[in-house]
């Protein structure tokens, strides 16, 4: 039977399971978006395109399912560079549509043309620009398997106007099913390799301070029951990295929360000092390492990952173990379970007396609020995770608001943590939450954002109200870009440069209510908990709190950026007199 | 660039589809790998291309160049090829100056090279070799003296020797 690229576009990606297409039409994808209208695929249309990607990349996050973008040529593709950014170095699955001028126009500096694959080679796992049009479902196959398996990332595929225009003989071909991918350079390895167990499992047993260093991998991997299985099963101490929070839960006795830069003195001391990290699905982010030389430096590493291109990156590994993290925490649960039959590991008890001693002297703290400041932002993520339901899905944007949303929230399920971890992207949070909201409607979702982030993407709020996506934002204003204001305070003699922003301007409720939102503003401690209790009850549309919180709070610990882990500053009231 | 830079050479099959020349390059520029040369052509088979990269070692240790570039969704097949392992081979041509009295001098050089002459003209000579990295390296060495207009070097190529492949 005869078809047409655009047709078959729809066709195939119906075919892969897309059931939501976040995007906005223009001159090069407008005949893509003609049979749309005919499609069982829900759109939601955007108010700009990185908007659709972070969407997609939020219902990514918290679907497991790939998310799918489709946007015209040019200034739409440029747009689309940050979330395709953003996936890429969080491993997001996603898939990108682009429209391109016609095929005859390539090369020629047409309206609306740019060099879209070209542009986006070094953000995307792959990309494609189609040549014919009888290649879409074969191309569109192969971006879908690309995209979610091995290391999950976003993959575009770039098709020229004429290709999917039904008007043009060049659209036309004989319709066919995909069948297999002619892939011959992509063959990533699932299964490890037993060797590697085995000698992973005889560091585990030898080892007298080990600690589990999990990341963003394991919820990848699907995998978070597999690691609180070994957790258990070993009675070892988990780090979850920013990317991993909710993977294992905080509410468990081996929980040790978040590493790192901001990460809790628990967790950040325990990887410093233990003389064996089980590393699963993470990869030594200089956020989490700290100075690299001063990194861990008595600990042996086991380092599981599905992307070979990790070992030995940043820190060598011991042992390297190449596969699905789930299925290689599996086989090591396996053979720890040989070996204990036979052999006993060492005497552990101390070490474990000591990293709950840390827990116990070190706990997240900050200073009674005092009257005349303004809120604390740590308490207002206390009465948020304290009024909302426990599988509550939190979306954050990047920097200090992202730091205490990770460290104050009790995150005790894998899927509930949406953030932007390796690109850092200011203006992530709403367009996220919104994405999340579309791919699981039944649960409440709360963006945890800062003023700063806000005023990068708040448009979308308008796409939340219109498409019924009742998403909730919680601001934390402080009228600061407060991570550099912080950095300026600490680390450049409190000498104030570009950092301040307005708290009342825009004016926050105002600007809610005009994208059809419910605006609230709350300024003192006692109104936190109202308000809160006030957006849960609404479901007929998003709802912004203005919080205005302190512009001085620090977020504590900090390890200042070039210093060892072992330099971490704790709150001035932990610090040693 | 000479023999001398410690490096790594690596034969790599890729797809040959476009662009893919464009994703080497980009990827080796962006995470800081040099390139000392780099040569490609259509294989025996026209759907794939091979590559010949010589890699400076002191850039990047060669197990992240190897896997990065592994990761290149269209990079079918990598081998590092250890010298001993391995021929290889690179062509030049030179334009050199022949000024008067030094004809003899100059044929005499070619004839020890066993170098071929492609072109005469006046007062100049348009040579080839073809060697290994060091007898190219000499014999443009050797042409030095009589005054090099331009060269043009292809970058190495090789293959695995017969005996371990």
């Amino acid at each position: 039977m005869q078809t047409n690229g655009g047709k078959a576009l729809m066709k195939n990606l119906e075919a892969e399971g897309v059931e939501i297409l976040f995007g906005l039409p223009g001159g090069a994808i407008l005949p893509a978006y003609d049979p749309l209208i005919d499609s069982s695929m829900r759109h939601i249309l955007v108010r700009h395109e990185q908007g659709a990607g972070h969407m997609a990349e939020g219902y990514a996050h918290a679907t497991g399912k790939p998310g799918v973008a489709m946007v015209t040529s040019g200034p739409a593709a440029t747009n689309m560079v940050t979330p395709l950014a953003d996936a890429m170095l969080d491993s997001v699955p996603l898939v990108c549509i682009t429209g391109q001028v016609a095929s005859g126009a390539i090369g020629s500096d047409a309206f609306q043309e740019c060099d879209t694959t070209g542009i986006t080679m070094a953000v995307t796992k792959h990309n494609f620009l189609v040549s014919e049009a009888s290649e879409i479902p074969q191309v569109i196959h192969d971006a879908f398997h690309i995209a979610t398996t091995g290391r999950p990332g976003p993959v575009l595929v770039d098709i020229p106007k004429d290709l999917v225009d039904p008007n043009n003989p060049a659209s036309q071909f004989e319709d066919y099913e995909p069948s297999g991918h002619n892939l011959p350079g992509y063959n990533p390895v699932i299964d490890p390799d037993p060797e590697r167990i085995r000698e992973a499992a005889e560091l585990i047993l030898q080892s007298e301070r080990p600690i589990i260093y999990s990341g963003g991998g394991i919820l990848k991997a699907r995998a978070a029951s597999q690691l609180r299985e070994l957790a258990e099963m070993l009675d070892i101490h988990v780090v979850t990295t920013l990317m991993n929070r909710g993977g294992f839960p905080d509410d468990h006795p081996l929980a040790l929360g978040m590493p790192g830069m901001h990460g809790n003195y628990t967790a950040v001391t325990a990887l410093q000092e233990a003389d064996l990290l089980i590393t699963l699905g993470a990869r030594f982010d200089d956020r989490v390492t700290g100075r690299l030389d001063g990194f861990a430096p008595d600990a042996k590493i086991i380092h599981a990952d599905i992307d070979p291109a990790e070992f030995n990156k940043v820190r060598f590994a011991d042992v390297a173990i190449q596969g699905d993290v789930g299925k290689t925490i599996n086989e090591l649960l396996n053979a720890l379970n040989q070996l204990h039959e036979t052999r006993q590991h060492p005497d552990r008890s101390e070490w474990k007396s000591t990293v709950s001693g840390w827990k116990e002297r070190f706990p997240l703290v900050y200073d009674e609020w005092e009257l005349g400041e303004g809120l604390k932002p740590q308490y207002v993520i206390e009465q948020l995770r304290d009024l909302t339901p426990d599988d509550t899905i939190v979306a954050s944007g990047v920097g200090q608001h992202q730091m205490w949303a990770s460290q104050f929230w009790h995150f005790n399920h894998p899927y509930t943590w949406i953030n932007s971890g390796g690109l850092g992207t200011m203006g992530f949070a709403v367009p996220a939450a919104i994405g999340a909201k579309a791919g699981v409607p039944d649960r409440m979702v709360w963006a945890i954002d800062g003023d700063g982030c806000f005023q990068m993407t708040n448009q979308e709020l308008v796409t939340a109200r219109i498409e019924n996506l009742p998403v909730k934002i919680a601001i934390l204003n402080n009228g600061y870009l407060g991570m550099v204001r912080q950095w300026q305070e600490l680390f450049y003699d409190e000498r104030y440069s570009e950092v301040h922003l307005q708290p009342d301007l825009p004016d926050y409720k105002m600007l809610a209510e005009s994208m059809g939102c419910v605006g609230i503003r709350v300024e003192s401690p006692e109104e936190v908990q109202p308000a809160i209790e006030e957006a849960n009850e609404i479901d007929d549309r998003p709802v912004v709190i203005d919080f205005r919180t302190e512009a001085s709070e620090n977020v504590y610990p900090m390890v200042p950026a070039g210093k060892s882990n072992s330099d971490v500053i704790v709150h001035p009231s932990q610090e040693t007199p | 660039m000479t023999s001398s830079t410690p490096s790594h050479t690596l034969v790599v099959r890729v797809e040959n589809k476009p662009g893919v020349l464009a994703r080497v390059a980009g990827l080796f520029a962006r995470r800081g790998f040099n390139i000392v040369s780099l040569a490609v052509a259509p294989t025996e088979n026209t759907l794939f291309s091979r590559l010949t990269i010589v890699v400076d070692a002191e850039s990047a240790p060669i197990e992240q160049v190897v896997k990065q570039l592994d990761k290149l969704i269209n990079v079918v097949e990598i081998q590092e090829l250890a010298p001993t392992e391995s021929v290889t081979r690179e062509l030049i041509l030179a334009t050199v100056q022949v000024n008067d009295g030094q004809e003899d001098r100059i044929m005499k050089n070619i004839e020890n090279f066993e170098a071929n002459i492609l072109n005469v003209g006046p007062q100049r000579i348009m040579v080839s070799l073809s060697g290994d990295v060091d007898q190219v390296d000499e014999f443009e060495a050797s042409l030095e003296e009589f005054g090099i207009i331009e060269i043009q070097r292809t970058g190495t190529i090789a293959l695995a020797s017969i005996s371990n492949s």
